[in-house]
């Protein structure tokens, strides 16, 4: 049994404690907003906070985050106000089938934490997660406005 | 007559309950689509299309798939702009696959592929909604006492011109599904669209941005238990045996079961423990007469090899699932699919039920590219589901099994050769094509004459598809069949992509062998295609053909038709080391004869070219013992931020057609940049792709 502090709430679960902490989420608690692309930690998919930490937790067993805090995109935006990050995705239209997205927008509003204004260069060498539709360009254009908003 | 087929007089209330067995059930039912509106709570419909409701909110019913290509907003918007509705309560929902066949089909086809979903159905939606507007309409002329004729609507609103008097879509909406639908409907002209047309936002953005919109991957029932699969790894091999008894007391193990003949699945309480307990499962496979193929001796086959494309797997970035419920009365299944009616005939197929008493409930799909108009995997999820009646069973594909089970963009190998006269112009011209036919593996039925016409994509001689785009006097194209074992399939852009490489690389191959600029050597046989021509003049002009480009920048060209749209592009590239290429710009053009929304083309332009250029560095699956290699993203790579190239597309609708738009300027992404390499090195790169040359992004 493991206590798990995800968006601001305890879960206690019951797995194996070198379960992926994706699957604890998706099929143990139900918040399936966190996606699968690859299981390997190439794609990007699943990220979400460790202690406000980008991490890609198809790769990290649940041993390793009991007792943290986990954030979501489920909790991204508690209140109902979407975060910045979101906000610019709205505005720009960014996603196309979207399932890339939760990742995407996760590990961006982590980079801005740490990058508040960041330069092109430093996109290309953070953010690596994968989209199949090929937002790209709408995704650069929405993080530049996202910065611009704070 | 038939715009709408005989419109069902029943409200959708009632056809969703006679449908929808699982709400009966209590089940936590996605029904699917962007701010999903649940059939039970809408008003009876005014006809198939269109459903409002007395607050004004208008539910259009969207047949056609949508994966992120945007037709669900394309579609509604054409149904509006006939409706006259307040875009601003605009919802959509889909209707399942079995109350279309309940129905007589009167959604028509399901199908998104092959660039169609708006092309195809265009006229039948937009006199959809333009039927309901008259229904509307009459329904408060009724009302009223007064001739329909001297009634408008606009924006949801109708207004009696003589006494000024005004009522909305949603006060007469009930009655206007009892309104006679009227015989016949006058289209607008497209110069006077107002929502089509335009620009407008998706409808279904912002549940992507929460993590509330669902997938099928998503679905969540009580008592639900999820699968996970393995099929032999040599397409057409068998299942010899397995040892369940390995694994039958893993925890969390609940079932170990056979899949046709072909795959093993095991089910647990959650999708980790089945897929663990899957690799530990001792599987003893008849792997058949395959074990030897390579990818050296399948191109050993093709013999007449100049330039070669690969097998290049889809990677959706949601892997193939299907949730699946079975009792011995009914079959369900939750899923994504590019054909609905497709998968409808599967569940039928696989449950052993009649279509009656099978439906398929869509979900958003998480990319589709072509791979998810296939239905094996739910024909698997049925066939899991049939073996433990009364559980809905969820099949998840690991991205292992998704990349080696995978239908393949297919190999094929060209030959190319050209002639000249005394004067340099190009007065012959042969492709053989040797390789792979889709339909002779996937669609056997549409073979003609044991040919493969779609083989020819973009280099036919006449009809609305794909034109040839040239006029060369003595001209022979020709293809030289092999079927691997390894199954192909339809990947977006599908034969166009490979026939756009074959044909561009090699036009600007004889352009140089004349001595002349390629896109003046281009230009003099294209006289008789203006709107091939016209494309490429718009993207030489925007790049800046002609004139000097940057120090150590260079330019390639590319051209080519293919579903119904004309489509070039012009690419500005580096190259350091002569193996690192910088892809500076790239503009993209396309006539697509009537664009529906501007902006969401736009995105399709950039977002094919990050497809297309994936494919064209890293797109490779090799064969060795009879089985693909690559596995996941670590040997299969695609386009990251960091090599995203400035994409400029151009929009250039020239009416009086209908294109599509989600595939086409896919194929014209890789010569560009191949020209353009040529230009910058003076070295001809005719095998795919360029990771085999050791050539990369910079």
């Amino acid at each position: 049994m493991a206590d798990l502090n995800i968006n601001g709430r305890t879960h206690q679960v019951d797995v194996d404690p070198d379960t992926p902490l994706l699957w604890v989420l998706r099929d143990t608690i139900g918040l399936t907003g966190t996606k699968y692309g690859c299981g390997i930690a190439q794609c990007g998919a699943c990220t979400v906070h460790v202690d406000g930490i980008a991490m890609r937790s198809c790769s990290v067993p649940l041993s390793l985050v009991a007792g943290r805090q986990i954030t979501t995109i489920e909790g991204l935006a508690p209140d109902g106000v979407l975060h910045k990050v979101q906000q610019a995705w709205l505005d720009h239209d960014v996603p196309q089938c979207g399932y890339c997205q939760s990742g995407m927008i996760m590990a961006v509003a982590a980079l801005l934490k740490d990058k508040p204004k960041p330069t092109d260069a430093d996109i290309d060498a953070n953010l690596t997660n994968i989209c199949r539709c090929g937002t790209y360009q709408q995704i650069r254009a929405a993080i530049h406005a996202a910065a611009a908003s704070a | 007559m038939n715009y709408v087929p005989k419109i069902d007089r029943r409200s959708f209330v009632a056809s969703a309950a006679a449908m929808g067995g699982g709400l009966a059930l209590g089940l936590e039912i996605p029904f699917a689509g962007p701010r999903t509106v649940r059939a039970q709570e809408a008003t009876p419909e005014v006809n198939a299309w269109v459903v409002i409701r007395p607050d004004d909110t208008v539910v259009i019913r969207i047949a056609r798939s949508e994966m992120g290509q945007g037709s669900l907003t394309g579609l509604a918007q054409l149904v509006a702009e006939e409706l006259e509705c307040d875009w601003s309560k605009v919802t959509t929902e889909y209707p399942t696959p079995g109350q279309n066949v309940a129905r007589k089909r009167v959604w028509g086809d399901f199908s998104s592929t092959g660039s169609r979903s708006i092309r195809e159905s265009e006229d039948y939606v937009r006199k959809g909604g333009a039927a309901a507007r008259e229904m509307l309409i009459q329904a408060a002329a009724n009302e009223w006492k007064v001739p329909a004729g001297e009634c408008s609507a606009s924006n949801s609103v109708i207004t009696h011109k003589p006494s000024g008097r005004t009522t909305t879509y949603g006060k007469v909406a009930a009655a206007a599904a009892k309104v006679e639908p009227p015989a016949d409907v006058k289209l607008k002209d497209p110069k006077d669209w107002k929502i089509a047309g335009k620009p407008l936002k998706r409808l279904d953005t912002r549940d992507k941005l929460t993590g509330k919109q669902l997938y099928a991957i998503d679905v969540k029932m009580p008592g639900m238990l999820y699968a996970a699969v393995k099929a032999c790894p040599v397409h057409g091999g068998k299942v010899k045996s397995f040892d369940a008894a390995k694994i039958t007391g893993n925890k969390g193990v609940k079932k170990v079961v056979p899949v046709g003949d072909s795959a093993v699945a095991v089910v647990g309480d959650t999708w980790w423990q089945a897929k663990t307990a899957l690799e530990a499962l001792p599987i003893e496979w008849n792997e058949g007469e395959n074990t030897k193929v390579t990818t050296a001796s399948i191109a050993e086959v093709l013999k007449e090899a100049v330039y070669s494309y690969p097998y290049q797997a889809h990677a959706c970035m949601e892997p193939l699932n299907a949730t699946a419920l079975y009792t011995p009365d009914k079959c369900e299944v939750w899923t994504s699919s590019q054909n609905a009616e497709a998968a409808l005939a599967a569940t039928s197929e696989a449950s052993g039920l009649p279509i009656a008493k099978c439906d398929v409930h869509k979900l958003l799909l998480g990319g589709g590219f072509g791979r998810r108009g296939r239905t094996d995997y739910v024909s698997q999820a049925v066939l899991i589901a049939k073996q433990m009646p009364g559980t809905p069973v969820k099949l998840l594909w690991s991205r292992e099994e998704d990349m080696t089970q995978d239908t393949y963009h297919p190999t094929t190998q060209c030959k190319l050769t050209g002639a000249f006269d005394a004067n340099g112009n190009l007065t012959g011209l042969q492709m053989r094509i040797s390789g792979q036919s889709i339909l002779a593996a996937l669609a056997p039925s549409r073979l003609q004459n044991g040919r493969d016409p779609a083989t020819f994509q973009g280099l036919n001689p006449g009809g609305a598809e794909g034109v040839f785009g040239y006029d060369i006097p003595n001209l022979l194209i020709d293809h030289a069949m092999r079927n691997p074992h390894v199954t192909p399939g339809f990947w977006r852009g599908v034969n166009n992509n490979q026939n756009a490489i074959y044909l561009e690389c090699f036009m600007d191959e004889l352009a140089h062998a004349a001595g002349q600029d390629p896109l003046e050597f281009r230009r003099k046989l294209m006289t008789k295609h203006p709107k091939h021509l016209a494309v490429l003049n718009a993207v030489a002009e925007k790049i800046g053909w002609g004139q000097p480009a940057a120090q150590g920048v260079y330019r390639g060209l590319a051209q080519q038709m293919g579903y119904g749209s004309y489509v070039a592009a012009a690419a500005e590239i580096s190259v350091t080391g002569g193996n690192k290429i910088k892809i500076h710009r790239i503009v993209g053009a396309t006539d697509c004869g009537h664009a529906v929304n501007p902006a969401q083309i736009e995105r399709q332009v950039s977002g094919s070219f990050v497809y297309g250029l994936s494919a064209l560095f890293n797109g490779e699956c090799t064969v060795k013992d009879g089985r693909i290699e690559q596995q996941n993203f670590d040997t299969y790579d695609v386009m990251r931020i960091a090599q995203m190239p400035k994409v400029e597309p151009i929009l250039m609708p020239s009416g009086g057609f209908w294109g599509g738009v989600g595939e086409p300027t896919i194929f014209v992404a890789a010569p560009a940049v191949l020209n353009a390499y040529f230009a910058a090195t003076g070295k001809r790169i005719r095998s795919m792709p360029l990771k085999t040359h050791d050539i990369s992004f910079a």
